[in-house]
């Protein structure tokens, strides 16, 4: 197919890479963990509920917790073993908090439980392929880890264009996207095949950056192998600018659009993937096999042997990170994702997760931590946002707390990508105050909502004393008026009765 | 691994505040080369004063405001102010009047309104319409360019002057100094001569005034290198210079004898110092593009006002502060259309 006039987005930086450092083996299969520590809730919504007993032994695939509500996935044993204890863990998230998780004792069989695959995914209903989506605990392996079934559903009121494989991968160091397009290229079409399948889209576009020439003739080359998927496909080369891979950003790289402030993709009739996402799709319908690892880049200045590794949830990051041999002392601070957009953590049995693309120790150029200078108005920061947003403004007003002024100048729809920090000339940590502002904002309004149903509580309580005493009033009223009224009928009775003997009185009289 | 940030993102750009200020004060010497070679040094004993008081001021005024002294004063926006005011003062200044002008900027325009990135006003052309509106004599009293002078300044006799006010043998300032090109210029129209005419004087060159022109020249070519390495964007100068043209060249076609060609008015007083140097202030100014162009375009048309209506030869600092009250409302109003706005 021919290759369509390709939009852009304003600002964005050219960053240094840095992917080679861990592209240079192919994906290797990380060795099972003795103990493996699996989070209930390692996705967007509602955490997963156990359905196993501590002692219990559990089989490779066998699922450990159910989903709870509508936004949730289930959870998988990604390996044969016993349940050693369900209790709380610290967990890889900014915050170090810990949350309930499933500690797994591994016996080293890997013995699979029975799977039940489905040659023909045709066979199967749009509505049969989310339940199962949804049954193997896939979520979007990009990053964010939402529950990839309800991305799934076109729902009623939209009508599916585009499906949009996101192979982008703009992040410096992270190459695991690039690496399973490379090496697992067939099994990602399979993935979207079902995908669009259970989407009734219209055409698919794998975008990816001209920087993995690797992935994108992998892809190309399988495919060629695909008939007709080959005919409703575009492999959509684009250029290496961060943050192309920003799903909105994407968009109007490949498509020209934007997609409303404040709305979904599938306004505009697209539905963003991940490919990773598409071929634990793939896996999971064709193969039965619910979603159980992840390929986990491991790189940085400090990694000796970087690379990308298939790698079981719930392996602690300090087996994997020894594996691939640090400079690193032990519990010294890591970070999870890229540099731009990831967070740092520290704490050596931090298990990876289903949304663990990338452990990152050591970077080139890092960010010193250090005093800013006052804001100097140079407009960098504006010319950098891919969002077309003034971040000194939004800065000024979160610095000042005031958020009605931030919301004005549309703190909403900055994505946190970072340009506007990373070109800073005062190396002000600008997206820190904007997560600020959104977290009071989003604060308040939960506030004042539990203030609005309070004071609707109280208020719907006065009226309806109010109403009650006036009802109360009403019907003493009508029992007054009904007494006066009978009372005034007997007297007006007897009025007329007196009446009407004084008149016949009278004509007796006159006759 | 050294401490990083603790919060993303960990990758750290060069960008940085000295950079930048220190990148302005390199582009600014091939014009101080110039400067010195046209009107002697005296250019450069003002400049080493400035900086000097500029330093101490700030010392003294982030000690009173208890503000760590090491981050503020390696940032050199106290350096930039203190060269550019240096570069507005006649050559000959006496060392007083340099020392009034950058106090007042640094103390007044710029630590009483909070220091770096909170002064509305450029610092430089504050201190700078201090000391016209001030001192008018001493401020107006500028050298011709050396080739004219029968004395050229050496160093010894700058520093004589400017920190005793003793000139060798039987000279005086009077004899030494004489009308700008543009001073020149406005005085002759008011006593009905054309421009042509007046081009025609030895204090003018091909264009501009005789030495300004080049003076002029390497602003423009340190302004150019600003643009190219992204230290400041082509918005403003643009604007401000294009303005300028379009409204020169307008009143040039329908009142030829109103006032000097265009070229003229790009290539003297301080135009392109203004244009690259000084409307190009990020605190001051705009920060939205289309706002830059705005500014731009207002200090250009304000300058050539001042010029030719006004009581004051040049215009340019008068034009900045005018237009720097200005940038809020223009930052409000020039707001660009965010990511999927409806």
């Amino acid at each position: 197919m021919t290759q369509q006039q390709l939009g852009s987005f304003p600002g964005g930086l050219k960053l240094p890479g840095h992917k080679k450092r861990s592209t240079q083996t192919p994906i290797r299969k990380m060795p099972i963990s003795k103990c493996l520590i699996l989070p209930l809730q390692q996705h967007i919504g509602e955490a997963a509920v156990p359905i196993v007993e501590v002692g219990e032994k559990v089989l490779k695939g066998q699922r450990i917790a159910r989903a709870e509500g509508h936004v949730s996935v289930c959870l998988h044993a990604p390996t044969s073993g016993v349940i050693k204890a369900i209790a709380d863990h610290q967990v890889p998230h900014p915050s170090g908090l810990t949350a309930p998780c499933v500690m797994i004792e591994t016996d080293g069989e890997d013995r699979w439980i029975e799977r039940k695959p489905v040659a023909d995914f045709r066979s199967l209903s749009s509505h049969e392929i989310r339940q199962r989506v949804r049954e193997a605990g896939i979520v979007g392996l990009g990053g964010a880890g939402f529950p990839s079934f309800i991305k799934l559903n076109p729902g009623v009121q939209h009508h599916v264009e585009t499906l949009l494989i996101n192979g982008a991968e703009c992040e410096p160091y992270i190459t695991c996207d690039g690496m399973i397009m490379r090496e697992r290229a067939a099994g990602i079409i399979e993935g979207i095949e079902i995908m669009m399948f259970a989407l009734q889209a219209k055409e698919c576009i794998i975008a990816i950056e001209d920087n993995k020439p690797e992935s994108i003739s992998a892809m190309r080359f399988a495919l060629t192998a695909n008939k007709t998927m080959n005919e409703i496909t575009r492999i959509v080369i684009i250029p290496t600018k961060y943050p192309t891979g920003g799903e909105k950003q994407l968009i109007q790289i490949v498509t020209g659009k934007q997609v409303p402030s404040g709305g979904l993709p599938i306004d505009i009739g697209i539905v963003c993937h991940n490919p990773g996402t598409a071929y634990a799709v793939g896996r999971a319908i064709r193969y039965g096999e619910p979603l159980i690892s992840r390929i986990v880049t491991v790189t940085g200045t400090d990694v000796t042997h970087a690379g990308n590794f298939e790698t079981l949830f719930g392996t602690p990051i300090r087996e994997l990170l020894d594996f691939c041999e640090t400079k690193r002392q032990p519990d010294e601070p890591f970070i999870m994702g890229g540099p731009m957009m990831g967070y740092n953590l520290s704490g050596d049995d931090l298990p990876i997760t289903k949304t663990s693309n990338c452990i990152l120790a050591g970077v080139d150029d890092v960010a010193i931590a250090s005093q800013p200078l006052p804001c100097i108005r140079c407009g960098e920061c504006a010319v950098a946002c891919p969002a077309s947003l003034l971040p000194q403004q939004i800065y000024w007003y979160s610095r000042s707390k005031e958020f009605d002024k931030t919301e004005e100048y549309n703190l909403f729809d900055c994505i946190e990508c970072g340009c506007c920090d990373y070109v800073c000339p005062s190396k002000i940590p600008l997206v820190s105050y904007f997560r600020f502002a959104k977290t009071e904002i989003m604060n308040q309004e939960r506030e004042r909502r539990k203030s609005d149903i309070a004071r609707e509580r109280h208020e719907n309580r006065l009226a309806r004393l109010e109403r009650e005493r006036q009802e109360k009033e009403e019907r003493q009223k009508q029992r007054k008026a009904a007494l006066a009224a009978s009372k005034a009928a007997q007297k007006k009775a007897e009025h007329t009765e007196t009446a009407s003997t004084s008149q016949t009185t009278a004509v007796k009289e006159e006759n | 691994m050294s401490i990083f940030r603790l919060s993303p993102p960990y990758l750290a750009g060069a960008n940085h505040v000295t950079l930048q200020m220190m990148q302005v004060v390199l582009a600014l010497v091939p014009a101080i080369v110039a400067m010195v070679y046209f009107f002697g040094y005296g250019v450069l004993v003002n400049i080493t004063l400035a900086v000097a008081v500029a330093l101490a001021t700030e010392v003294l005024m982030l000690k009173i405001r208890e503000r760590p002294l090491k981050p503020f004063l390696s940032d050199g926006s106290a350096v930039v102010t203190a060269v550019l005011l240096a570069l507005a003062i006649p050559p000959l200044a006496p060392w007083w009047l340099t020392t009034v002008g950058v106090v007042f900027a640094i103390v007044f325009a710029k630590h009483l309104y909070g220091g770096l990135g909170y002064n509305p006003f450029n610092p430089a052309m504050v201190g700078y319409v201090l000391l016209l509106l001030s001192f008018p004599v001493e401020m107006t009293t500028w050298l011709p360019v050396a080739s004219m002078s029968q004395q050229p300044v050496d160093l010894i006799m700058a520093v004589t002057y400017v920190f005793t006010g003793n000139l060798p043998g039987a000279l005086s300032i009077d004899a030494l100094s004489g009308a700008t090109p543009l001073d020149a210029m406005k005085t002759q129209i008011s006593q009905l001569r054309t421009p042509e005419v007046i081009m025609n004087q030895p204090l003018f060159g091909m264009f501009g005034g005789k030495g300004w022109e080049w003076v002029n020249f390497w602003f423009l070519i340190g302004g150019i290198y600003l643009i190219y390495i992204r230290v400041i964007s082509w918005h403003v100068p643009v604007a401000m210079i294009g303005a300028l043209f379009v409204i020169s060249s307008i009143f040039q076609l329908i009142a030829p004898d109103l006032t000097g060609t265009p070229m003229f008015h790009l290539f003297s007083g301080a135009t392109m110092i203004g244009a690259f140097f000084i409307a190009t202030d990020p605190v001051s100014g705009s920060t939205t593009l289309k706002g830059r162009l705005i500014f731009g375009a207002g200090v250009g048309l304000l300058t050539f006002v001042i010029r030719v209506w006004g009581g004051y030869p040049d215009g340019v600092a008068f034009a900045v502060i005018l237009m720097n009250m200005l940038v809020p409302l223009i930052d409000y109003y020039t707001q660009p259309r965010v990511y999927g706005a409806r």
